[in-house]
């Protein structure tokens, strides 16, 4: 037993700074210099006072822009978080409805009309940045509205921003909330 | 589902079973010391760790100075990660300030992480520092999967040799899993994450000003180097509190596929790797084809649930708890994925998906943790079934039960029947106790069965050192953080000793010739064999248990039962 105390001190302390410290260093290293922009959050507008970051969703009730995802967390990053709802829960089905509810009013549409199922739910993340193209082109003659703008022009602008699977077939197909709404003031 | 989604999960699984040789291949002459294209580069960094450390490179250990070796070195980890964390707001790189950890979560994130388990009690951007996800978290996600690695190899060994009293040596065979197979692997995987936006770097976190003129805090640090390890070595603890959920750890479908493809690359290679070690590669691929056959039809099972109408809520593929850019189908996918694995990681929140698709991520842990499994740890945990399956074959026929010609006896399945009692006692008794308790009941999200669901999966994924939760219990509370912690141990070292002990008695051996007698292990009817085994003592031990949560949720969400 104390013959292997050497070998399991020195070695966990050997390989400590090895995984520990020397390999991400090399990992942060390799990566500030071939994908400083990813690396470093994937920041958008002014790097000292950004706007946020292109993969992480934020909040949004403005009727000037397009809405993103229900949150269990209202978009608050310290920490991420889920509803963790049961499939059987019955807040979990009120939820759902009232956010149809909601968004059918919000946008004029008749009871009957399916509102797209990731506008009714809650993402895993809390951050979620994308929507469906459906749920998007759904949004389009409320902002239009709002903004004093021809639909066309804002479903045109919604369709420039739709993302296909990557390479082809991996992935949904989505638009990025943010940089759509970034991408409508960069219109007027 | 769509063609598409169906194209994903072939290509998926395709890719898989592609890289099972390439990659078992490679291991197997890593840890025969053999030459690989990365010795010119490790062998200088291998031979100065054993110099310092007095490791004798060709010396080998008996199983029991194997497992000694490894029980310190786990130890002395635990030690080292426990203290760590109390101590971490004194220490630098803590731009954020976080105060040290309390004690009970300090204990049970470190007994998780060095069990290869990484349960998150803890929410990583707000309770551990940069320097603790890094020099403690990350260092014990390296070395637990090569703990893992290392237990395996000394028990095919065991099984390989004849007439020989060692079983290999921890240093060596712990050594080499980390420089050789973890490290290059993780350095690879993090330099492509960081390409899709993992996050890289050192800095405090960005506070941005949204459109809606709000303050969002973009949390920072060093995550692709950690999620890169937290994948491959089937770990899975988040740098970030939802995991492979959050944009900045799984920000794109490709990151998303390689990550799924990353936690159970070397499980499956390992299948390979085993069937080199005892001389035929068949004996591996009839192991590979039981898993992948199990893990097919569980898959099956949790899309047609998932795809299935919730009359509850009102939706078929509801997304609560699911991101867009990953969808249903891959949402199952990865869910099934990381329960068979004993990864743990999750890109959607399970206690959200449909009642059967939950209830088979615990069946898949409940199994043991052997479809695929953890690195080494699944792989180690069928072999016991293994040894079950030809001793059950063998009572059937009423020869002597043999494995790679040698005689089973008494004490393996003495061993073999401890390695998958003491689990299942662990799992069913503590839920029994947190269920009996108003410490356990008390941290509940959900009523009705959900709720029994939470605990059951909780003691399950603990004992099964996966890791991933229905996280709507709360577990961060002194009762949950000490059961579950004492579970962890259970799980860890209740199946990695009697694994050991087993290597030893059957190193031992010599080997009996081939007669009719002999029930061949190479063999497509073997894999069937032992697939019934596995279910058998599987649904015995655990059916009541589902029944009383999954399955009895199932229908009361087919009659449209809300709670």
């Amino acid at each position: 037993m104390l013959k292997q105390l050497r070998p399991a001190l020195v070695m966990l302390a050997l390989l400590t700074l090895l995984t520990g410290v020397v390999y991400p260093l090399v990992v942060t290293g390799i990566a500030q210099l071939i994908f400083p922009a990813q690396a470093n959050g994937s920041l958008l507008g002014d790097p000292d006072q950004p706007t946020g970051s292109a993969l992480l969703g934020q909040a949004n009730d403005d009727s000037r822009y397009f809405w993103p995802r229900p949150s269990a967390t209202g978009y608050t990053t310290l920490p991420s978080g889920a509803s963790n709802l049961a499939p059987t829960s019955a807040t979990l089905a009120e939820q759902a409805m009232q956010r149809a509810n909601d968004f059918r009013a919000a946008h004029g549409l008749p009871t009957g009309v399916k509102v797209p199922v990731e506008m009714r739910f809650a993402s895993g993340s809390g951050l979620d940045p994308h929507i469906s193209p459906d749920a998007a082109r759904m949004q389009a003659s409320r902002v239009a509205d709002a903004r004093g703008l021809n639909e066309a022009q804002v479903l045109d602008l919604v369709d420039a921003h739709v993302e296909g699977p990557q390479l082809g077939i991996l992935g949904e197909p989505r638009v990025n909330v943010l940089l759509l709404n970034l991408a409508l003031d960069r219109l007027q | 589902m769509s063609a598409l989604d169906l194209l994903q999960i072939a290509l998926f699984l395709g890719l898989l079973i592609v890289c099972t040789p390439l990659l078992g291949g490679y291991m197997h002459r890593v840890f025969d010391g053999e030459r690989t294209f990365l010795t010119p580069v490790l062998r200088p960094v291998e031979r100065f760790l054993y110099r310092l450390s007095g490791v004798g490179m060709k010396k080998e250990q008996n199983w029991k100075g194997y497992a000694v070796a490894l029980l310190l070195f786990n130890a002395l980890g635990f030690l080292f990660l426990f203290l760590l964390q109390l101590v971490q707001g004194a220490l630098p790189l803590n731009p954020e300030k976080l105060p040290g950890v309390e004690p009970f979560l300090a204990f049970n994130t470190a007994t998780s992480f060095v069990t290869n388990t990484n349960w998150q009690a803890y929410a990583g951007e707000t309770t551990l520092s940069r320097l603790s996800q890094m020099l403690g978290l990350g260092v014990q996600n390296f070395l637990s999967a090569a703990t893992g690695i290392a237990a395996l190899l000394a028990m095919a060994r065991g099984l390989a040799r004849k007439s020989a009293t060692t079983v290999g040596n921890f240093w060596v065979d712990m050594t080499r899993a980390t420089l050789y197979v973890l490290l290059p692997l993780s350095l690879a995987l993090a330099i492509v994450l960081v390409s899709q936006g993992v996050v890289q770097n050192f800095n405090p976190d960005v506070k941005a000003t949204t459109l809606a003129g709000e303050t969002q805090i973009l949390p920072q640090g060093p995550a692709a180097s950690q999620i890169a390890i937290k994948q491959l070595g089937t770990n899975g603890g988040g740098y970030f509190n939802t995991n492979s959920a959050h944009p900045y750890e799984n920000p794109t479908p490709l990151s998303n596929f390689l990550e799924m493809l990353a936690l159970l690359l070397i499980p499956a290679a390992l299948t390979y790797t085993y069937g080199r070690m005892v001389g035929s590669s068949r004996q591996g691929w009839v192991l590979f084809a039981a898993m992948m056959v199990m893990m097919i039809v569980l898959l099956a099972v949790m899309l047609l649930s998932e795809f299935t109408p919730n009359p509850v809520v009102g939706a078929a593929g509801s997304m609560e708890g699911k991101e867009t850019r990953i969808g249903v189908a891959n949402s199952v996918l990865w869910a099934s994925a990381t329960t068979s694995v004993s990864n743990g990681a999750v890109n959607s929140m399970h206690s959200s998906l449909s009642p059967l698709a939950g209830g088979v991520t615990m069946l898949n842990m409940m199994l043991g943790e052997v479809i695929f499994g953890g690195v080494g740890s699944g792989l180690y945990g069928m072999l016991v079934f293994v040894i079950l399956t030809v001793f059950i074959a063998g009572l059937m026929v009423g020869r002597t039960p043999e494995y790679l010609g040698k005689k089973i006896e008494a004490r393996e399945v003495q061993m073999a029947t401890l390695a998958v009692l003491l689990p299942a006692a662990s799992i069913l008794l503590f839920t029994a106790l947190a269920s009996a308790i108003d410490a356990g009941l008390s941290s509940r999200l959900s009523a009705g069965p959900h709720g029994f669901s939470e605990i059951l999966y909780a003691y399950t994924s603990t004992t099964a050192n996966n890791g991933s939760a229905f996280a709507g219990l709360n577990g961060n509370t002194p009762f949950y953080n000490i059961t579950l912690g004492l579970a962890l141990w259970i799980g860890r070292l209740g199946v990695i000793l009697p694994a050991l002990a087993i290597a030893g008695s059957m190193a031992g051996k010599t080997v009996v010739p081939v007669s009719s007698g002999t029930f061949p292990t190479d063999q497509p009817l073997f894999a069937g064999m032992l697939i019934a085994v596995i279910l058998i003592v599987g649904a015995l031990t655990f059916f009541p248990a589902l029944s009383l949560g999954p399955i009895v949720e199932h229908l009361l969400m087919t009659a449209g039962r809300g709670m």
